[in-house]
């Protein structure tokens, strides 16, 4: 049971809550490898996606865990919406809400966004990314994928290697495994590593080799191209060169470890092509466990009631 | 909080074992054959009564039935309405249910919203041959056209009653209780 209105962020949930979503995702995923791939759960319930970055995976992600459980799920394009003529942002999921939507995906490329519409509408909020803060969605797709593949989130060393400045991904991996007690390593260029990290409970390293030694999870970040400002890499040769991910650099990894990635992927920039083929790359699994989370989240937030409703 | 206090006790571990294996018989003897037949269960004690059946089958017929386990949580018509949010777990089947003869096993038929729910989650998974239903007590009050094909015991129930099936694998004893709804004012 969720016990806040909107998800916000892994920072904000406990390891009950996590747990509950991540239990809740098996049997969802079953529903995804049936033959006919609909279950009647949320038959009448509306909600909409927002968003105002692009998108391909958690977008249809959603949408897709959406029309499995029978919702009515509608895709606001911001790009020719009323936003264009300058409709704010509370006005625009107000007549949304106003249309009977329940509950809102938003991604925005301000931090907080989320949060503050969550503030100003009746209807449920998921974040699916905002600015530089959190993509929890990604973080429990994530684990859920590690705990099925090695096991007790506790017992693991999970490296992150790449853009972590930029990484909304990176910190709601980094809050969430925490709270497990997962021994968290983050590697990138120092441009790339923000210096409150530390704070967080992970520890920080410099050097590609040393991190990922012995690493029971990589988790390969995409290098930003959008957001960086200049200065902060001399090229994409180079960031390949010193940071990229090669069969070479994944001998360090533990025999058994996965190799995993948010996508989408900048091929022969922090991953190589090879790497992504091993057979230890879960990157694809990594997607069906997202429509399987997404929809574990659905239907806590929109089936049923919450004690705190009923309360 | 609603409060129920023991009536009666209408089965006990003899008469039910005995429903049982009457039941295993009859379903023999109603199908002909159950090469082709799966037992379901419906979570939570229909699934130790599925167990029983599959081994109660097995010792008078020697035959070894494919047994699954069905949750219809998600098939569910009330799932806005509830105070609490159910607990979803997994459906587990073994084996394919298109063409098979499917015996579904659950301990009370009430209202048949339950039924209506499994069956609604059987079909989505395949086209069964046939679907029988099995429960240990048929306590009436039906919402919807839904009938058993066998019955451990029929036990006429008023509104204000309940029927609890424990069982030994759940609650350590095997009994079959009718229970009465007293004043909700303590």
């Amino acid at each position: 049971m969720l016990k806040a209105k909107d998800l916000l962020g892994l920072r904000t949930l406990s390891t009950d809550e996590m747990d509950e979503i991540m239990r809740v995702a098996i049997p969802m995923k079953d529903i995804i490898m049936r033959d006919i791939k609909k279950v009647p759960t949320l038959r009448g319930k509306s909600m909409a996606t927002l968003f105002f970055e692009n998108s391909t995976r958690t977008k249809s992600s959603f949408e897709i865990a959406a029309k499995y459980l029978s919702a009515d799920c509608t895709n606001l394009a911001v790009s020719t919406s009323s936003v264009q003529k300058g409709e704010t942002l509370i006005d625009t999921a107000i007549t949304l809400e106003v249309m009977g939507i329940e509950l809102f995906v938003m991604r925005h490329g301000a931090s907080g966004a989320p949060h503050f519409l969550g503030r100003n509408t009746k209807a449920r909020i998921i974040n699916a990314g905002d600015g530089m803060n959190e993509h929890p969605t990604q973080g429990l797709l994530d684990m859920f994928t590690m705990k099925d593949k090695k096991g007790d989130l506790g017992n693991l060393t999970v490296t992150i290697l790449g853009d972590v400045a930029h990484s909304r991904v990176a910190r709601s991996n980094i809050w969430g495994l925490t709270k497990y007690g997962a021994n968290v390593r983050v590697v990138g260029p120092e441009t790339l590593l923000p210096i409150e990290l530390q704070k967080m409970g992970v520890e920080v390293y410099t050097d590609v080799d040393k991190a990922l030694k012995g690493a029971d999870v990589v988790n390969v970040l995409r290098l930003q191209k959008e957001r960086q400002s200049s200065g902060l890499l001399p090229s994409l040769v180079e960031y390949n060169k010193f940071w990229g991910l090669t069969s070479k650099r994944l001998e360090l990894i533990k025999e058994d470890g996965i190799i995993m990635h948010p996508g989408p992927m900048n091929r022969g920039v922090e991953i190589m092509p090879e790497v992504y083929e091993d057979p230890r790359s879960v990157v694809d699994e990594q997607v069906t466990n997202g429509v399987a989370i997404r929809m574990a989240l659905l239907f806590m937030m929109l089936g049923g009631k919450t004690s705190d409703e009923i309360n | 909080m609603k409060k129920f206090i023991e009536k009666a006790v209408i089965m006990d571990q003899d008469q039910m074992d005995r429903a049982w294996k009457r039941i295993a018989h009859e379903l023999l003897e109603k199908n002909k054959t159950l090469d082709n037949a799966v037992i379901l269960g419906i979570r939570t004690r229909g699934l130790p009564l599925a167990e029983r059946l599959k081994k109660t089958i097995e010792e008078i017929h020697g035959l070894v039935l494919p047994i699954g386990v069905l949750d219809i949580n998600l098939y569910r018509d009330d799932l806005t309405s509830l105070t609490e949010q159910p607990v979803i777990h997994q459906t587990v089947i073994p084996v394919g249910i298109k063409g098979k003869k499917i015996i579904l096993v659950d301990d009370v038929l009430y209202t048949g919203r339950t039924i209506r729910a499994a069956l609604d989650s059987i079909i989505d998974m395949g086209r069964p041959e046939l679907i029988q239903l099995v429960v240990m007590v048929d306590r009436g009050h039906r919402e919807l056209p839904i009938r058993a094909d066998f019955v451990g015991k029929n036990v006429p129930t008023s509104k204000r009653e309940k029927i609890d099936v424990l069982l030994k694998e759940i609650d350590g004893i095997d009994r079959v209780v009718i229970k009465e709804l007293m004043e909700e004012d303590e």
